[in-house]
């Protein structure tokens, strides 16, 4: 889990061109959205790209995405127990 | 800027150019890096023109006018080059929305708090004349007080 989720804040930082962020920065707990990192409603559909296309999961429900993309922890807990790749 | 060369670098590829530019000037605003090169570019030549402008509400009714030749090609093909393998089909939202070229007048509107007329015309050259002339209609026309114009191209 632990390598699941450096894979994830890595993957974040690049897709979301997150350039003003480091690895060694990036907590788990820390909130996605919002007062925490402050993504936006497009980094929101990137991320739903980016589970279907590196791990297999394809949201079918975008309210899902609320609570999956709560923090980095929640993400890897989902992926962890849904994907397909 | 005024016929004196504000940034220079050697440095290749474009995009380490504009990083490296937007650290020289200081900026802060993380949004930039999301911003496809066409944005970008026009976003750092506001930044050095309407540096000194107040917020006020006169002051804000600066009309934008840009125009090039390219459009927003360069994301459009980065935007088609994501979508043409039918086996690994993932098209991005976050190049998708860059392509229109008159998104870098949004990027530069919301950066500046900005409610202003707004156009970004596609000629075969640079026109000056016209850019000119369209924003001098618009300050006669009291539909601006002011106009930031200016030819915006990649290719």
């Amino acid at each position: 889990m632990e390598s699941l989720k450096q894979e994830l804040k890595t993957k974040i930082i690049e897709t979301l061109n997150l350039e003003h962020m480091t690895i060694e920065g990036f907590d788990d707990q820390d909130t996605l959205f919002g007062d925490g990192i402050g993504l936006d409603s497009i980094d929101a559909l990137e991320l739903i790209v980016l589970l279907d296309k590196d791990y297999g999961i394809k949201l079918t429900d975008p309210k899902e995405g609320k609570t999956i993309f709560q923090t980095v922890e929640t993400m890897a807990t989902f992926i962890a127990a849904n994907r397909t790749k | 800027m005024n016929d004196e060369i504000v940034f220079q670098s050697e440095l290749i590829p474009f995009s380490e150019f504009m990083k490296s530019a937007y650290n020289h000037f200081g900026i802060n605003y993380p949004k930039y890096f999301k911003m496809d090169p066409l944005s970008k570019l026009a976003f750092l030549a506001a930044e050095m023109v309407l540096n000194d402008i107040s917020l006020t509400a006169i002051e804000n009714d600066i009309a934008l006018v840009f125009a090039n030749q390219s459009s927003s090609l360069d994301t459009d093909l980065k935007f088609q080059h994501s979508i043409k393998d039918k086996n690994n089909y993932f098209p991005s939202p976050a190049v998708f929305v860059y392509t229109l070229p008159n998104i870098c007048i949004g990027e530069i509107s919301i950066r500046h708090q900005l409610k202003s007329e707004n156009i970004f015309f596609v000629f075969k050259e640079n026109n000056e004349l016209f850019l000119k002339q369209y924003a001098q209609q618009l300050i006669d026309s009291k539909k601006a007080k002011k106009v930031l114009c200016g030819w915006v191209e990649l290719f």
